[in-house]
């Protein structure tokens, strides 16, 4: 086979000294378009990368499954459908039908999270993010077009892994269920969605300013899950006073129907947590103009 | 054309690249030598702005690079063939660069074709050889049909075939009046493409001149002879204005003499010859001299010889 084939295109080595050019009108017969670099380009280029590489989009899927399936199993043994007893999930909890629903999200932010920062670090693992910024020089339109299009497309899925997990729980829950008509219930919805996209959005920010995907997961995991953790084992007016006022426990402030007390308001929490998400946005911008590529 | 102005690098108390000066012209292909680790690909990346200089300038026709409206009509430059995500298409990888600056799709095919990747064009970059790659990292580089062009080592891995192609390739974009900078640490390679030659070590400027005026440079001409008589030989060719040295049994390097003059003295002795060759130290001795104190990593412990192994 290789033999035929090599035989059926003889090859001349020809003495380099004296070798043709080749035939190069192709070169210069169509000037490309003399186009700038603009905000919107590069927008399209990172669109065009997230949904050419294929584990981006299943992770994204893999997010929306995990919020829909748990909001679902969460209602599901909430209500008694699935299990004979309630596991997990006490009634007089406090942790309403809406809640338990949107039960999904503490995992799904995980998933999400870990998917903003891969969309960074695997550029700067794989070197791409070396033409990535030769061809966009002045750099932070690379970051925002980032930005733009992981906070859109998650923004879209999120919303309808909150609203499917929400109406299909309800569903399930049935009479004792909440209706989307019910006080907060809608902006906790709603609020889910925007906070799994603002974990994204940190984690993309990390992954812009550790540039390691194991030091950015590091970090996120802390921030979203370790250190919420650890404060009540702090001494309570730390708790009271500062527990508040982080990311997880202002996103809670406004995805819940219901307020909790010693959280935020609901947009108070909102302010917050976008103060945050800002915050490490701006911080990857600063170095990523800074640094050396 | 580049224009590199005291160009400094420095990653704490090491220069990578010490006080560069050089101009790259339009029209020719500009080689850009040295061994292994003396700042070509530093100063690459600061003339495309990835890493900053400590001191100096870079500018390309005139501007900074980063000042350019469209960097891609400017530089089209090829630092890394292997800086590609792995589970991405080429075409695509291709696409999310054109887009940047709102180059088409069918400048996409071009360079496809161009570079003679269409058949795994839908294939995964991860899949691809370091030859296909460097392909893949050309036609990237041409995307923006621009007016210079910089790769960084492009014929690494490629076949000789590979080789021939891009050789001719660069000429053809300095035949069309394109700046042309080309780096790789093979003088060799140089010797067949370029017109003009930057040579650094040690991140410092060695030379900066025509590749014809390199190629006098290593016009001292010795003559090999081998002779079962060398002693003799050597004795009968002593002069003032000869030296003759010996590197093996039997055979002298002489210089001072022409291969006829040797031949005659020889032939009236009666000493029989078995070699007459003319010596011309290769562009790469050349090289290995002008670099050879500027080497950042040399081998310190020689190889065992071979059949020592246990």
């Amino acid at each position: 086979m290789t033999v035929t084939s090599l035989a059926a295109r003889p090859r001349t080595v020809a003495a380099p000294a004296d070798v043709p050019s080749p035939p190069a009108p192709f070169l210069r017969t169509r000037r490309a378009a003399r186009g700038r670099v603009t905000l919107t380009r590069v927008v399209n280029s990172e669109w065009i990368k997230f949904r050419s590489v294929r584990s981006t989009v299943l992770t994204l899927l893999a997010t929306v499954g995990a919020v829909v399936a748990l909001g679902l199993l969460f209602s599901g043994v909430h209500s008694g459908v699935i299990g004979a007893q309630t596991i997990g999930l006490q009634p007089g909890s406090g942790a309403g039908p809406v809640d338990v629903a949107l039960g999904g999200v503490n995992l799904g932010q995980l998933i999400i999270g870990v998917l903003g920062v891969t969309l960074v670090t695997g550029e700067y693992a794989t070197g791409m993010m070396r033409p990535t910024l030769a061809a966009v020089p002045r750099r932070l339109a690379v970051l925002w077009g980032k930005a733009i299009v992981f906070g859109g497309i998650v923004t879209v899925a999120m919303l309808v892994a909150t609203f499917t997990a929400f109406l299909g729980g309800q569903a399930l829950i049935g009479t004792a269920g909440a209706s989307l008509a019910g006080s907060g219930v809608l902006r906790a919805v709603i609020g889910a969605a925007i906070y799994l996209t603002g974990v994204g959005l940190i984690g993309l920010a990390a992954g812009a300013i550790l540039r390691r995907n194991a030091a950015a997961i590091g970090v996120l995991f802390t921030v979203v899950l370790v250190i919420p953790g650890l404060f009540p084992l702090l001494p309570q007016s730390w708790n009271d006073t500062v527990g508040p006022y982080l990311p997880s426990n202002a996103g809670t402030a406004f995805m819940t129907a219901a307020h909790v007390s010693g959280s935020l308001a609901p947009w108070a929490g909102l302010a917050v947590f976008a103060g945050y998400v800002t915050a490490a946005l701006a911080v990857a911008a600063i170095l990523l103009k800074r640094r050396d590529a | 054309m580049i224009e590199v102005k005291n160009l400094s690098k420095r990653y704490g108390q090491r220069a990578a690249v010490d006080d560069l000066t050089f101009t790259v012209r339009p029209g020719t292909v500009t080689g850009f030598l040295g061994p292994n680790g003396a700042g070509k690909s530093t100063t690459m990346r600061m003339i495309v702005g990835l890493d900053a200089a400590t001191s100096g300038t870079v500018t390309i026709n005139g501007r900074r690079y980063a000042d350019h409206r469209a960097p891609l009509q400017e530089i089209g430059a090829l630092l890394d063939a292997r800086a590609v995500h792995p589970n991405r298409s080429a075409y695509n990888h291709l696409r999310a660069i054109a887009a940047t600056t709102g180059i088409a799709k069918r400048r996409v095919d071009e360079v496809i074709d161009l570079v003679g990747l269409r058949e795994v064009a839908r294939k995964p970059a991860g899949s691809f050889s370091l030859g296909m790659s460097q392909r893949l990292g050309i036609a990237t580089a041409l995307l923006g049909d621009p007016e210079t062009v910089l790769l960084d080592e492009p014929v690494n891995g490629l076949d000789p075939e590979g080789v021939l192609w891009i050789r001719n390739l660069l000429r053809a974009l300095a035949a069309e009046g394109r700046t042309v900078f080309v780096s790789s640490h093979l003088m060799s390679e140089m010797a067949l493409t370029a017109q003009h030659l930057v040579v650094i070590g040690r991140g410092r400027l060695i030379a900066d001149v025509p590749i014809a005026e390199f190629t006098t440079r290593a016009c001292v001409n010795s003559v090999r002879v081998r002779s079962p008589h060398s002693a003799a030989l050597s004795d009968l060719l002593a002069g003032p204005d000869v030296s003759i040295a010996s590197s093996e049994r039997g055979v002298l390097e002489v210089i001072g003499l022409s291969i006829e003059q040797i031949g005659e003295r020889a032939a009236e002795a009666g000493i029989c010859l078995y070699e007459l060759s003319p010596q011309q130290p290769s562009l790469e001795d050349v090289f290995m001299e002008l670099t050879s104190g500027s080497v950042e990593y040399r081998a310190t412990v020689e190889v065992a010889p071979a059949g020592k192994a246990a």
